[in-house]
């Protein structure tokens, strides 16, 4: 796991279009960087807390939004410092750098970064503790002996708990984190265990817990009516009016921040709009049908999505606007192909529907700031809000919340800026709660992408060469946030003639950013699809092309790193997950049935592999159900909290299945779909049976957040193909003809 | 305006417009913030409610047509510490992210109310009403058994 600085910069400017780089250049993520994952600089004392009757407390240092990290975290914690997991109490920590290191959620990075360092802060304060005891016993540590908490010394028969101890370590020094040794694994007791998570119970019974319910005294609560063309500014709005409604406190023309370009930054600044401040949320809102604002319209007012198409058709018939990678010669091995396949894909815009809507809660008094938020980012928010209120440094409190879902949309902290300037604005605590239009008419998209495809195929039905064209959003020189392609996902490498170039040289107004695995989350339905296509046409088995593939030597120059958690794929462990999946389907003994099939994809991503196997049936109106999926993962070992790790693979999966469907369009710069009767989620009826398999392999275990997410989306289109004999090439579903039953 | 609700076994008087959705009084008003916001068209569930033992959404329900009515959030669900139904909630490990799950959990119980073993197509029929974001749906199915489980084992009834 030792990334250097260069290899990752390297690496993260191709990984979905220079979002991993962003994130890193951040101050605390420069840092990181430099120091490689397995050393963040963070204060080890302040991750654990042991009261007089030795209950303990771990702090998780990375926001939660329900991919299980704060029981993970501290499980880690617990285990090296070898307490019993049912006194452990866990708290969010602070957003707090200086103590916390790189607190973030994303990238799927939770497990790998903190993997080895939290294990290594129990067990440092387990030295401490087991130091102390001895110091008190007046024998040797290495006599020492902990479980459950308390410190043994086997000789003397005498024993201490932690609680006992703990006055003392007050002096000591805490063991630099390097130095301690880790325990065996063979003897953990937390670790591989499956522990529900810690917030069930406030979560089963109602508790205040997430962002939305927090409430200092004397809140306002505030909606900010936006224009509906992204970026537009406030001409005039009746505020004198509006502001004489029962309950509404202020309404106010808030100017903004916000700079406007063709490629916009993930947090652009404070968007214009009008402001309405009111007692409770339902008078603010209700307020909004009052308010009457003449807009001046966003740059994108021209911009309908039926334009995009029309120009990314157009850009597929010129040369390449870059070209992002290229080995072999591409046109001779077309000319010497048996068989040359072609074909046009996309994928549009989507939402990420958190399904608890942005909104962030700040109080500012006295020169001094203290926010609530659900951020993905704490150390952005400290950035982003000391630009609109000037407060920084240790007058910044931030209270990191639980959140209702996040998938990327918390990276953008818009509310957070909101609720800050807001707060400073009017001398009082302010909650900012977006309503559910305002969430899904003003998110940071998952960009759309065509992609044209051309390959060859030998007379033996061999993959000899393969051109990808893939068109998507900007000025011609800079790519929208997340609007880039990967150079390294498979085949590429692996085919002998590859060419991938890039036209980027459509405008765009609206915000995109990452949703729950970036570029993959549309790149793997293209890639695997076409392989599928490929196999047909070749008339071999997809699983036996695509392993056939793995096993050849990848082309030198293709930066392979096979077991670098950020690098690109290990031909090996593909390889696993496919067997895997195909034995837990049957896949080699699946039927022929009109309106019934199968159909395969695999992806690496953020270091974990994952194949993916679904069964479909079709009917004549074209309906799809989603019978089973079978789902192989090689995240490395060991499985830290299974029963999580499957919830999480279940979660990631329904969502692929969930994105197969949506869309957002533009008409006139305007997003056409506002809630949820326009954006069909995946519901409980439509859910398949879902089998999940964990291939243990000996690697350090890396993240799950996503890698479990692309591979069903293809898996389900190749299917589709198998049960109809029609291609889907275009998404969403409907827009091919099908929709779900 | 004055308007009496009774909510988990209390009486309210409040001052609120007729037309106030009953999700607003419950979270601002009666500060009772675990019926949850997510759509405010009656299209995700989050705000599910009991209002004379039927499962309600409380976002589209104007609080002057419940005022005679019992109202039970996720906060009085249960009797004892726990109901059956949260019990196999925590059990089964269904939350995520969590922020459906009060609504799920009202659904389900309203369902196990009337129907004590409920076959897969009913639980699909009563639970598809809710959207979990976060993809429990084959975790709920596990915990609306495991809570028929248990409330058998408790002599049925709610
Ligand atoms: S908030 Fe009531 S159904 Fe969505
Ligand atoms: S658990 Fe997150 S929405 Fe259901």
């Amino acid at each position: 796991m030792n990334l250097t600085r260069r290899s990752f910069l390297k690496i993260s400017a191709v990984a979905g279009g220079g979002f991993l780089l962003g994130l890193y250049e951040s101050q605390v993520g420069v840092a990181q960087a430099r120091g490689g994952f397995a050393a963040p600089p963070i204060e080890p004392r302040a991750f654990v807390k042991i009261a007089p009757d030795g209950k303990v407390t771990i702090l998780a240092k990375n926001p939660e939004a329900g991919q299980g990290v704060k029981t993970m975290l501290p499980m880690l914690i617990a285990e090296e410092l070898d307490v019993d997991w049912k006194d452990v109490k866990v708290e969010l920590a602070e957003g707090e750098a200086k103590l916390y290191g790189f607190q973030f959620l994303g990238g799927s990075t939770s497990t790998p970064m903190n993997w080895d360092p939290l294990r290594r802060v129990g067990a440092a304060w387990r030295q401490m503790l087991v130091t102390a005891a001895a110091d008190t016993w007046g024998v040797p540590a290495s006599e020492c002996e902990t479980s459950a908490g308390r410190v043994h010394h086997a000789a003397s028969g005498r024993t201490l708990g932690y609680g006992e101890l703990v006055a003392k370590t007050a002096s000591l020094t805490l063991p630099a984190l390097d130095s301690v040794k880790l325990k065996d694994p063979a003897r953990y007791t937390i670790i591989g265990a499956s522990r529900s998570g810690v917030d069930n119970r406030a979560i089963v019974t109602g508790r205040p817990l997430f962002g939305i319910d927090v409430e200092p005294a004397g809140v306002l609560h505030a909606v900010v009516v936006k224009c509906p063309v992204f970026g537009g500014t406030v001409k005039t709005a009746n505020t004198g009016e509006v502001e004489k409604l029962p309950g509404v406190w202020k309404v106010m023309v808030v100017a903004g921040t916000l700079t406007n370009d063709t490629v916009l930054p993930l947090n652009p600044g404070l968007e214009p709009g009008v402001a309405i401040l009111a007692e409770t949320w339902w008078q603010a809102q209700a307020a909004r049908a009052s308010l009457k604002v003449e807009w001046s319209l966003g740059p994108g007012v021209k911009q309908s999505s039926a334009n995009f198409e029309q120009r990314a058709n157009a850009a597929l018939k010129q040369p390449f606007g870059q070209v992002v990678g290229a080995y072999g010669n591409v046109d001779a091995a077309l000319d010497g192909a048996t068989k040359v396949l072609e074909a046009v894909y996309s994928y549009p815009f989507l939402p990420h529907n958190t399904l608890e809507p942005q909104g962030s809660t700040a109080s500012y008094k006295d020169g001094k700031l203290e926010i609530w938020s659900t951020t993905q980012d704490p150390a952005a928010v400290r950035r982003l809000t000391a630009r609109v209120t000037g407060i920084s440094g240790p007058d910044v409190t931030i209270h990191m919340v639980r959140a209702g879902g996040a998938f990327g949309r918390r990276y953008v902290n818009d509310t957070d800026v909101e609720a800050a300037w807001l707060s400073k604005q009017v001398g009082r605590p302010v909650k900012v709660t977006w309503s559910r239009e305002d969430d899904m008419t003003h998110d940071s998209y998952r960009p759309a992408g065509t992609i044209g495809l051309k390959a060859g195929l030998d007379a033996q039905g061999r993959v000899v060469a393969w051109r990808e064209h893939f068109v998507t959003f900007g000025d011609g020189k800079r790519t929208i946030l997340n609007g880039g392609i990967e150079l390294h996902d498979f085949p590429a490498g692996y085919v002998p003639a590859f060419q991938l170039g890039m036209s980027n040289s459509i405008p765009l107004s609206i915000r995109t950013g990452p949703l729950r695995a970036p570029g993959a989350n549309g790149q793997a339905f293209v890639l695997q699809s076409f392989l599928d296509e490929l196999a047909f046409a070749a008339g071999r088995d997809p699983l036996d092309l695509q392993l056939e593939l793995l096993s050849r030597v990848p082309a030198a120059g293709f930066n392979f790193q096979p077991h670098n958690p950020f690098g690109s794929t290990d031909p090996e462990r593909l390889r696993g997950v496919l067997e895997t999946v195909a034995e837990m389907s049957d896949w080699r003994k699946r039927g022929k049935e009109q309106g019934r099939g199968m159909g395969i994809a695999a992806v690496f991503y953020h270091g974990s592999y994952f194949a993916e196997v679904a069964e479909v049936s079709v009917d004549a109106q074209s309906r799809i159900t989603v019978r089973q999926i079978w789902a192989a993962g090689d995240m490395g070992s060991p499985v830290i909290n299974p029963r999580e790790a499957e919830n999480q693979a279940f979660g990631g999966i329904i969502d692929g299945l969930s994105q197969m469907d949506q869309e957002i369009t533009l008409a006139n710069g305007v997003v056409q779909q506002e809630n949820f009767d326009k954006q069909p989620l995946m519901r409980m009826s439509q859910t398949p049976k879902i089998e999940v398999r964990f291939c243990k392999t000996e690697f350090p275990p890396s993240g799950l957040g996503e890698p479990m997410l692309p591979p069903v989306i293809p898996a389900v289109t190749n299917a589709v193909f198998a049960a109809t004999g029609r291609r889907i090439r275009t998404l969403p579903l409907r827009r091919s003809g099908f929709s779900f039953a | 305006m004055a308007i009496t609700v009774k909510v988990n076994q209390q009486l309210h008087t409040l001052d609120v417009p007729g037309d106030t959705p009953l999700l607003w009084v419950l979270r601002d008003v009666l500060g009772l913030k675990g019926t949850k916001y997510g759509c405010g068209i009656a299209m995700c569930g989050a705000c599910t409610v009991h209002v004379n033992g039927q499962a309600v959404r409380s976002c589209i329900t104007p609080v002057s047509s419940v005022e005679k009515a019992e109202i039970t959030t996720i906060e009085g669900l249960a009797e004892t510490e726990i109901h059956p139904v949260q019990q196999a909630w925590e059990e089964m490990d269904v939350p995520q992210c969590g922020y459906c799950q009060a609504g799920q959990i009202m659904t389900a119980s309203a369902l196990l109310a009337k129907t004590a073993q409920p076959t897969e197509a009913e639980i699909n029929v009563a639970m598809s009403g809710n959207l979990c974001r976060c993809g429990t749906y084959p975790r709920i199915r596990e915990a609306v058994h495991r809570a028929a489980e248990l409330l058998s084992a408790k002599g049925g009834g709610l």
